[in-house]
């Protein structure tokens, strides 16, 4: 059965498959969780903030991202951006962005709502007393957060932010539905082309397995050196 | 120095931490508190640099209103040092960069000022050798020493200590209450909770006595030891002294 098998084909789209399509799936998974933790932790902070009505809003925020599939919003963002653009610039027609900037747009937007969670987890596993001798040596609650809570909560979660990266990674496969040639669109396009289905897939398969599998074995190498160091 | 006055304070609507009490510390003064677990103590101490917020009275630091929300609390806490039972390091951060973390961003002191200033009060409390190192390779004891020069090092107008010996192991505990009887004999300021009798008969000028929220007893360290004029006082120190 193998024998029918051209595996040639890859060979042939290889560069198209790495320079264009793995590039374009990495910037989109490394801006993405860059944007998302930024976000992220934002939405964290205001939920810890003992404001109410901030705290509201970013719950109300995170459970409402959280009870969408991620496939419906790319899908969605993509159609309403134009016209959000449009309708917040007062501009005559609706504004025209590019694809790339919609799922990056729509990545960070989605992701925020996790890494918030796990920031949120980390500000709350450390201990009170931390930001009590921040603040007792003068420390503002913005400082006390930049230099004391915020990097032990980053330092503490890290295993777990690159666990949801991880995921984040195979999630980018999901912009197929805007036919964007991400890694997997770009396979999926040379498999249409040369009518190469089988093989096309297989490999794309292997390479997410791949990547996600060493990335993963670095994170748990990472997870035992932090653990040591505590 | 320090001056509180009718101080009440709640926990929930119904638990009452501190009942309406007065005191105060005179520039100069040793003040131990001391008093069984639940009394209020730490929580009073706490209230001082407005780490805990109080409903009634009021507490007043070095002519300044702690209780006023037009204080800028940032600024008047960086003026007063505060020892934690736990210590309360940041474990992220060097040695050194924990004395100079608050000098730079707080006080705006130059990385070498501060540094320079950190490694002279690491000498005084005998850890210049651990400059380097993070606070979970140093011992319990070697841990409360460098949190006594963090504090120092932003040159205070008083100290609060709260429990400083409590979480130490027994060999641990003299090693710090040397640094604090000499800081108390340089003629720091201090408000001390703890139930070292040793170092308050030693340093304090005077011991206050708390329990469940009141301030039972307040006076003079002669006084104090000699014959407290409560029952509880008696009670209390009866226990702790016994040993």
């Amino acid at each position: 059965m193998l024998g029918s098998f051209d595996f040639d084909v890859i060979r042939r789209a290889l560069p198209y498959l790495f320079l264009e399509g793995m590039r374009f799936t990495l910037t989109l998974t490394v801006l993405a969780a860059f944007g998302g933790l930024v976000f992220g932790t934002l939405i964290a902070l205001m939920r810890l903030s003992g404001y109410r009505l901030l705290g509201r809003v970013a719950g109300i925020y995170v459970d409402f991202m959280r009870s969408l599939p991620l496939v419906l919003v790319i899908f969605w963002f993509y159609f309403l951006v134009p016209y959000i653009g449009q309708w917040l610039t007062g501009a005559s027609r609706p504004i025209t962005v590019g694809a790339f900037a919609s799922s990056l747009i729509t990545f960070i937007m989605f992701e925020a709502a996790y890494f918030s969670e796990i920031m949120r987890a980390g500000i709350q596993s450390i201990s009170r007393g931390q930001p009590a001798a921040a603040s007792a040596l003068g420390l503002t609650y913005s400082q006390t957060m930049r230099y004391v809570v915020l990097p032990q909560a980053f330092r503490n979660m890290l295993p777990v932010l690159l666990t949801q990266t991880i995921v984040l990674f195979q999630d980018t496969s999901l912009v197929y539905v805007l036919s964007i040639p991400d890694f997997l669109g770009a396979a999926s396009k040379v498999a249409q082309r040369d009518g190469r289905l089988v093989e096309m897939y297989l490999f794309a398969a292997l390479v997410y397995f791949v990547i996600s599998c060493v990335a993963s074995y670095g994170v748990r190498r990472l997870q035992a050196r932090i653990a040591i160091v505590r | 120095m320090i001056e509180i006055k009718n101080v009440n304070k709640w926990y929930g609507p119904s638990f009452q931490a501190l009942k309406d009490c007065t005191t105060s510390v005179a520039k100069g003064e040793v003040v131990v508190v001391c008093g069984p677990s639940g009394s209020g103590k730490s929580t009073l101490i706490k209230c001082v640099n407005a780490l805990e917020p109080i409903q009634g009275g009021e507490i007043i630091l070095d002519g300044v209103k702690v209780n006023d929300p037009k204080t800028d609390l940032p600024k008047l806490r960086s003026r007063v040092g505060m020892v934690f039972q736990h210590f309360e390091l940041f474990p992220h951060l060097r040695i050194v960069d924990n004395l100079c973390l608050a000098q730079e961003k707080v006080l705006g002191r130059k990385h070498e000022d501060a540094l320079a200033r950190g490694l002279k009060l690491l000498e005084r409390v005998g850890l210049k050798d651990h400059a380097k190192k993070f606070p979970a390779e140093l011992s319990g004891g070697q841990q409360q020493r460098v949190a006594i020069a963090r504090a120092l090092a932003m040159d205070p107008i008083a100290m609060l200590f709260d429990e400083p010996t409590s979480a130490l192991d027994p060999e641990m505990i003299s090693e710090v209450l040397d640094v604090m009887v000499d800081l108390a004999r340089e003629g720091m300021t201090m408000m001390v909770v703890t139930h070292e009798m040793g170092f308050a008969n030693k340093v304090a000028d005077r011991v206050i006595f708390m329990d469940r929220g009141e301030i039972v007893e307040d006076a003079k360290k002669a006084e104090f030891f000699g014959q407290p004029r409560s029952d509880r006082a008696q009670k209390f120190l009866s226990k702790i002294l016994q040993h």
